[in-house]
């Protein structure tokens, strides 16, 4: 094989939407892949004139493993614990697409407490990576040295209450391998019902705590309002979710609409705006942090007694034989609907396991609605459509 | 002493300030470090000497050591001079104010005109650092710098005019010493009014949060110094600091009665040093609370509000005067 | 539409052959099929949301296009396919329809080789511009060797 030739020509980027040229000059802008505000690997090559950016071309792959590949190659018992790694922030989420997946192409029934506890840790984890979202979206907004750092650390402190949960719950802050086919791994620990309940009432109080802070700033306002609209059409077009879609005026929860894992036996609301722009989006999120502390407390209140897992024992770890057919689990992650089209062949490994991610669907609406903003803008944008590079690049 | 060359007078004190300067600034990067940890619920630099004291000398050798970077691409000369153009007027601006009743480097009678000019000059080194670089988010920074600073330096100085006004002179001593009964910020309306204006044209023109848009590290990664390394860095680091210090001491100097507190007349200095960190805290207090605006809308604030409202105040001053003289003598 | 008025509709379309996967509806169509239906889809049954698209190789079978939309009023469902004939790398591209087609065509295009006629910038998205060899398809080996990068 030959060597490979030098760095391809992106100097002519294909552009989505470029704005009519006003006469100024045009500057080609890369905001890299190395960038404190990148959310992890991304590249945008800006095209500016003046302060403003008439044309993005967005670049992804940097963290490209090819997940999609590796599922064909790793048993369903063995990939639930990869799959956390897509979407590493909300690991809980991704991993239970993949096993949802597979149990219901394998009509594996999954026990009630372990249907609960699915329910809780993923709520939990939408709390923990909601945190984080703010915490990245006030920093890039405020610089790492200035207000967005005050409020990073603040919402840090928070997370890592959460991580703490789950440390002691699974073993593992961050990346878990704690869904499983048939049911979920660990039971909970003496006392974690008691520590959870302090966990969340702290939080809801401090949630209040950060919306008067930021809410009440007219800095905050000016940086939010107006900025970065998605209009409902754009968004049901490009296939954006989560909280980006509902603060456009789409009422679509996967939740509600098509109710997974025991999610019908709660009562919570979903917030919707129609403004679709940065400060919705913000709105929404902050609601979707006390629902889902509403959805803790009827668990921790009505936790059913039983097994955690319809497979238990040796069984947990040994093949499952997944029939031929196909499936698509889709499961609302903190950023939209993570989705898993498993294609199985009756053996222990899938034929063709197609890994939706969210934030790869959120990131593509970007080249419509940046162009016409100025550079500032595009952080403020792009903090809050909150990408997460393992489940953009897979 | 008083028999000595008064060049020789100028050398010695000149030299004095500016190794207290250094000291200072370095101590007041500690400061500030220690009251940014606390708000965010930390203990900020703890480790290297106790409580973290030794911090700003280890900060120090460390920039002495690191490599001297150079841009392949970048105008040396240009380059390697911005640092010294930048920092001189920041340091220059020290030189007019009185510590204390005749403790002073050069007490013109021009003062404040003398520290409102210089003090702008550092736009000169900014912009040259922005250009050498030949980096597109230095030049993209330096742009707004320019922009930014013009913009600000105006309502500073009609801020600045408010106290001239109320002392009658633009000697520095002079405001202070008009300040034995009254200082000027207790004067009803119009001092609070200039102080604030003061204060909030100072943060905007020294690029500090929220207007720190020409180095907005999430977007511009570190603007216009993006390519500064070692000395140089730590040259510009220091002038941003000397200059934030030397407004803060600028401000305390016109509305906070430079010296004047209770205490025997060899407290005035004390007293000057302390105003002079509060200004500073309130102004690092703002940094670490507030997040950036857009370089957009902090034009349209210096314009369209803060511009036409200091120039409304310094004409209700002047009315202010000629009433009460008109009134009283 | 209702949920039931949608699958009358479905079944009146032209060549089309309707299945299931629990709630959702399974709809196989001709190539020729393809944008036709999925205009279909977006105007007249209202499935405005895109979900994804991607392709599946079945080897001796020829490659297959699914992509999956949804009625966001009704909650429906629907996971549109298509299977490319014997050695055929093309196929009609959505991107007329659906906006959010794009991306999911060039990543299709990246892993698999599918060529989308119409698609208004078709190139690589994951992998680097100077990848050769298209990764999931089942003749490609997976630890297939490919410097620098492995």
């Amino acid at each position: 094989m030959s060597a490979p030739s030098p760095m391809p020509a992106d100097l002519n980027p294909r552009l989505v939407k470029t704005l009519d040229y006003t006469g100024s000059e045009r500057l080609t802008m890369n905001m890299g892949p190395q960038h404190p505000s990148a959310h992890g690997v991304f590249r945008a090559i800006l095209t500016l004139e003046g302060e403003q950016v008439v044309a993005v071309d967005a670049v992804i792959g940097y963290l490209h493993r090819c997940h999609e590949k590796l599922a064909e190659t790793l048993t369903y018992a063995q990939y639930p614990s990869i799959a956390s790694k897509t979407d590493y922030v909300a690991a809980m989420t991704s991993e239970l697409a993949y096993v949802m997946a597979a149990e219901r192409l394998a009509k594996i029934e999954v026990p009630k407490r372990a249907e609960y506890l699915r329910v809780a840790v993923a709520e939990l984890q939408r709390v923990a990576s909601h945190c984080l979202w703010l915490g990245t979206w006030c920093m890039d907004m405020g610089g790492a040295l200035g207000g967005g750092a005050t409020v990073f650390l603040y919402c840090i402190r928070e997370r890592e209450l959460v991580l703490d949960l789950f440390e002691s719950l699974t073993g593992a802050r961050l990346l878990y391998g704690f869904h499983q086919v048939g049911g979920v791994r660990y039971d909970v620990p003496e006392g974690w019902a008691a520590e959870c309940r302090k966990t969340i009432d702290l939080i809801e109080s401090r949630i209040l705590e950060y919306e008067a802070m930021l809410e009440d700033n007219t800095f905050f306002r000016m940086r939010t309002e107006g900025v970065g609209v998605i209009s409902r059409e754009l968004a049901l077009d490009v296939g954006i979710g989560g909280p980006l879609l509902r603060a456009s005026g789409v009422a679509f929860d996967l939740r509600r609409a098509q109710p997974y894992s025991s999610y019908q036996d709660f009562d919570f609301n979903v917030p919707v705006e129609t403004a679709g722009d940065c400060f919705a989006r913000y709105q929404v999120r902050m609601v979707e942090f006390r629902e889902s502390i509403k959805i803790v407390r009827q668990i921790l209140d009505g936790l059913p007694e039983g097994p955690i897992s319809s497979r238990p024992g040796l069984k947990s770890v040994a093949q499952v034989r997944v029939p031929k057919g196909e499936m698509y689990a889709r499961v609302e992650g903190p950023r939209g609907e993570v989705g898993c089209y498993l294609i199985g062949d009756g053996g222990a490994k899938p034929y063709r396991m197609k890994w939706r991610g969210a934030s790869f669907s959120n990131l593509a609406v970007l080249p419509h609605i940046i162009p016409g903003h100025s550079v500032a803008d595009v952080v403020a944008i792009m903090g809050s459509v909150d990408p997460v590079f393992g489940e953009v690049d897979r | 002493m008083s028999n000595l060359h008064p060049a020789l007078i100028g050398l010695i004190s000149g030299g004095v300030l500016l190794g207290a300067l250094a000291g200072l600034v370095a101590y007041v990067t500690l400061l500030e470090r220690k009251f940014a940890a606390r708000l965010q619920s930390r203990v900020g630099p703890y480790r290297v000497g106790p409580h973290g004291l030794l911090q700003p000398i280890a900060d120090a050798v460390k920039l002495l050591l690191k490599e001297d970077l150079v841009p392949a691409e970048a105008d040396r000369r240009i380059f390697n001079l911005a640092p010294v153009v930048f920092l001189v007027p920041c340091l220059l601006i020290f030189a007019t104010i009185p510590f204390a009743p005749g403790l002073g480097v050069a007490d013109l009678n021009i003062g404040i005109l003398f520290f409102m000019a210089v003090s702008s000059m550092e736009i000169v080194g900014l912009f040259m650092a922005g250009w050498s670089s030949n980096n597109k988010y230095a030049l993209l920074s330096a742009m707004r710098a320019v922009n930014q600073i013009i913009s600000y330096d105006l309502p500073f100085i009609m801020a600045a005019l408010v106290p001239v006004l109320l002392a009658g002179s633009l000697r520095l001593s002079d405001i202070a010493a008009a300040q034995e009964g009254l200082w000027f910020v207790f004067y009803p309306v119009i001092g609070q009014l200039g102080f604030l204006a003061f204060v909030i044209a100072s943060v905007a023109a020294e690029n500090r949060v929220p207007f720190d848009i020409l180095e907005a590290e999430s977007e511009l990664v570190a603007g216009f110094r993006v390519e500064y390394s070692g000395m140089k860095f730590a040259l510009i680091q220091l002038g941003e600091y000397a200059h934030v210090l030397g407004t803060s001491f600028l401000g305390a100097l016109l509305f906070l009665g430079a010296w004047s507190g209770p205490g025997p007349a060899w407290l005035g200095p004390g007293w000057f040093l302390l105003k002079a960190l509060g200004i500073f805290l309130l102004i690092t207090w703002v940094r670490w609370s507030f997040i950036r605006i857009r370089v957009d809308q902090i034009l349209q604030i210096s314009w369209k509000v803060l511009l036409p409202l200091t120039v409304l105040l310094v004409a209700a001053t002047a009315i202010t005067i000629v009433l009460r003289g008109a009134s009283g003598g | 539409m209702t949920d039931a008025d949608i699958r009358a509709r479905i079944a009146e379309f032209p060549d089309a052959v309707v299945g299931a996967i629990d709630a959702a509806i399974v709809v196989t169509v001709p190539v020729a099929q393809w944008a036709v239906f999925a205009r279909f889809a977006k105007d007249t049954l209202g499935c405005t949301y895109f979900s994804f698209l991607s392709a599946v190789d079945w080897k001796d079978d020829n490659l297959e296009v699914v992509a999956w939309i949804d009625q966001p009023d009704s909650g429906t469902a629907v996971l549109m396919r298509t299977r490319l004939g014997v050695g055929v790398t093309t196929c009609p591209s959505l991107v007329p329809v659906y906006r959010g087609a794009e991306w999911m065509e060039r990543e299709c295009f990246d892993m698999f080789g599918i060529h989308f006629d119409g698609h208004p910038d078709l190139r690589r998205m994951l992998l680097p511009d100077d990848w050769v060899g298209h990764p999931l398809l089942k003749s490609y080996a997976v630890d297939t060797p490919y410097p620098p990068y492995r």
